[in-house]
């Protein structure tokens, strides 16, 4: 839209309203499942999706993937999937309960992407072929446009390049969704029966350590537009989220800062130190080794460097010529560019090792077990909203298959729903508020006037006394690097830091009013920022809350460095809708799989009826 | 990271489609149209996520992606050539030597 064509007054902005049975907020793996799903269970429903870009390309999977990392191949069950993954996140606690029911439909989701286009690789006996226990390769550069292709054949509505803001509520039911559209700047409002949100997680919270600003501010392993949306959405209508402070803080190729996995799983590839020694078999040797817990090999980089023994890399100088080439091949399926960046340095990991480093801390409920608190249905707890993928909380390691397999389980659980549930209704109130809300940035950007000398050339939003998104997103990513404990402070954090952080959140929340967008592009960035915002208050209190140290690296306080066994539950918050004021509360870990809960024996002797 | 249009080589999709490919691609939507040239141009290098969408989209061939200077040297290149079924990459190192990667993406049975 050119800016002459934008809106000047509320009164111009056009709505657009629509009403629906099952809304999607977010057409990515795990959208696309619910809408297969749905339709494909009942092709008389009406479904609508809302996506922030195109459903074609959207998402975390935009680039591809080179591996599915969850799957229960041969020798395998249900059980020790979970099993495996409790193990990965220390005992958890985890929602053993969400773990057993995706597991049980996962292979038939992950055989799905294989029937419906993506070569998988396979091995002599014509099985995929395994890269870790769970893990098997793929050839996935089209894995995205497969999967919209398969949405489409469904014939649901999806709305491209809608940018959801928040749900519709009629008394304490969620009723659906409104949006801006980002091309043609209409506001929209969609009343749904049921409504699923299934955006991706959180990435941008935190300064990634190779962000120098100019070209490489996005040089991250998430994909930086999912800012948390779908979490900060929920936290404002009042649902319940739970372990927001078990954060993503992963091993990555150092100042690529993407996936490293595919090295050091695909082509065993272990850590080493700047002496040379083997990390986790020598310097992690009590906690398990090479196979500790994720989040102790997560942590082992940075805790190698924190202690003076880094640089850090992966050892790939046992890989043959032809194995370097798979192995690029597999970064051409998932992040192209690092094959680009060892060109650009003239390194052949035959030669040399790789170095390693730690990420910014995401939150990604499909990774870890951040995110909605959801019953078996995966209806959260304000009626008539689901949660799906990156956003259904409780269970870790989902990854792209168990995040499809979520969005399966929530389709079928609202398809119950929207069986016995009337018809939705909106409160009109809250409608104009958020379209004020929504909008307003544009309106006040459109209606500076120009206070300082800024030649032509330069940025010319710095001819306003005002704030521009970019630099609010630069002060918050550097508050949360260095006081709630970003990979700058080595993961590391304590009360005093907490509370400075919160402190500098609520000041910038006193700034929103000064953020301004001049066209409909900086306006994303503007609501970008206000939903991480949202998310970066609620994961330092959880972090805060949290006394003692679980998951080391993902979670680690200085001040109180061991296990607090009376902190074995899950720790969940909700908004106050009356208070505004975010409250803490604590629920207890069921466990359901019998046996040590840091050990995943292979395979787990437990019957099906058992679980 | 950022991708780089080639003023020689972008036509803005005029006449092809309605919006041109890599706008309508972007994950990011940070790739917009130049109105005066009517060519397609990157409206925030620092924010792009190198997925390669818009370079693989682009009809004309004329998106460079380039690694930012702050952590690779200038000069590699990398091309993909995007088929039904098939994808190669050509690789060009700092010093010239270039390496080709061809490959299923697609089963024959890919659905519709």
């Amino acid at each position: 839209m050119e800016s002459k064509a934008l809106p000047r007054t509320l009164s111009e902005i056009v709505e657009v309203r629509i009403e629906t049975d099952l809304l999607i907020i977010g057409g990515g793996n795990s959208g696309c499942f619910v809408a297969i799903e749905a339709k494909g269970n009942n092709p008389g429903l009406d479904v609508t999706i809302m996506e922030k870009a195109h459903i074609d390309r959207s998402g975390a999977l935009a680039a591809g993937m080179d591996a599915i990392n969850t799957y229960i191949g041969e020798g395998e069950t249900p059980e020790s999937l979970v099993a495996w993954s409790r193990a990965q996140v220390g005992g958890g606690p985890l929602r053993e309960d969400l773990a057993l029911s995706n597991a049980k439909i996962l292979n038939e989701c992950v055989e799905s992407l294989e029937k419906w286009g993506i070569p998988f690789k396979k091995n002599e006996k014509g099985h995929y072929k395994k890269r870790g226990r769970f893990d098997i390769a793929i050839f996935g550069e089209q894995l995205k446009p497969v999967l919209a292709e398969k949405t489409k054949s469904y014939n649901p509505r999806i709305l491209n390049r809608v940018v959801a803001t928040n749900f519709l509520t009629d008394g304490d039911r969620i009723t659906g969704a409104t949006g801006f559209g980002l091309r043609d700047g209409k506001f929209y409002i969609i009343t749904a029966k049921a409504t699923i949100v299934a955006t991706g997680g959180a990435a941008g919270l935190y300064r990634s350590p190779t962000n120098d600003g100019t070209t490489s501010h996005h040089q991250m392993w998430m994909c930086p537009f999912n800012v948390g949306t779908g979490y900060a959405m929920g936290i404002r209508a009042g649902a319940e989220l739970t372990l927001m402070e078990q954060r993503w803080c992963a091993a990555r190729v150092k100042d690529f800062t993407g996936p490293v996995d595919t090295i050091s799983v695909g082509y065993k590839a272990g850590m080493v130190n700047a002496k040379g020694e083997k990390i986790l078999e020598e310097r992690f040797a009590h906690l398990g080794g090479d196979a500790a817990p994720r989040f102790i090999r997560a942590n082992a980089p940075m805790e190698e460097w924190r202690n003076g023994r880094g640089p850090t890399y992966v050892d790939t100088k046992h890989l043959t010529a032809e194995e370097v080439k798979d192995l690029k091949i597999d970064y051409l399926n998932e992040r192209p560019t690092y094959v680009l960046f060892l060109a650009s340095r003239l390194q052949n990991p035959s030669d040399e090792q790789l170095e390693i480093y730690g990420s910014d801390p995401y939150i990604v409920g499909g990774h870890t077990a951040s995110g909605y608190w959801v019953d078996d249905d995966r209806m959260g707890t304000i009626p008539g909203l689901f949660a799906a993928g990156e956003c259904a909380g409780g269970m870790p390691n989902k990854f792209v298959g168990g995040c499809a397999a979520e969005g399966v389980l929530a389709a079928r659980g609202a398809l119950k729903y929207i069986a016995r549930c009337e018809s939705p209704k909106a409160d009109e109130a809250l409608i104009d508020r958020e379209k004020e809300r929504v909008f307003t940035p544009l309106l006040r950007g459109l209606a500076l006037e120009p206070k300082y000398n800024i030649p032509d050339g330069l940025d010319s939003r710095w001819k306003y006394d005002a704030v521009t998104p970019e630099e609010m997103e630069e002060r918050l990513q550097r508050l949360m690097d260095e006081y709630a404990g970003g990979v700058g402070q080595f993961f590391r954090c304590n009360e005093e830091q907490l509370n400075y952080a919160l402190k500098h959140i609520g000041m910038l929340r006193e700034q929103v009013g000064k953020l301004f967008a001049t066209n409909l592009h900086e306006l994303v960035l503007v609501h970008d920022v206000i939903d991480r915002l949202d998310v970066a208050e609620v994961l330092t209190l959880h972090l805060r809350e949290r006394r003692e140290t679980r998951w080391a690296g993902w979670q680690t306080r200085t001040d109180y460095p061991e296990v607090d066994p009376a902190l074995d539950c899950f720790i969940n918050s909700r908004k106050n809708i009356e208070t505004g004021q975010i409250e803490m509360l604590r629920r207890p870990y069921e466990q359901i799989l019998p046996g040590e809960r840091t050990k995943s024996t292979s395979p787990l002797p437990l019957s099906a009826e058992k679980a | 990271m950022p991708p780089y249009v080639l003023k020689s080589k972008c036509n803005g999709c005029k006449g092809i489609f309605d919006e041109p490919q890599c706008v309508e691609i972007c994950i990011g939507d940070i790739m917009a149209i130049d109105e005066e040239s009517g060519q397609a141009y990157c409206r925030s290098p620092r924010d792009c996520w190198d997925d390669m969408a818009c370079t693989k989209a682009c009809p004309m061939k004329a998106i460079e992606q380039r690694i930012p200077y702050q952590i690779g040297y200038h000069g590699a290149r990398l091309v993909p050539f995007m088929s039904k079924d098939s994808i190669t990459w050509k690789l060009v190192d700092l010093n010239g030597n270039e390496e080709k990667f061809t490959f299923k993406i697609r089963n024959k049975q890919s659905c519709g």
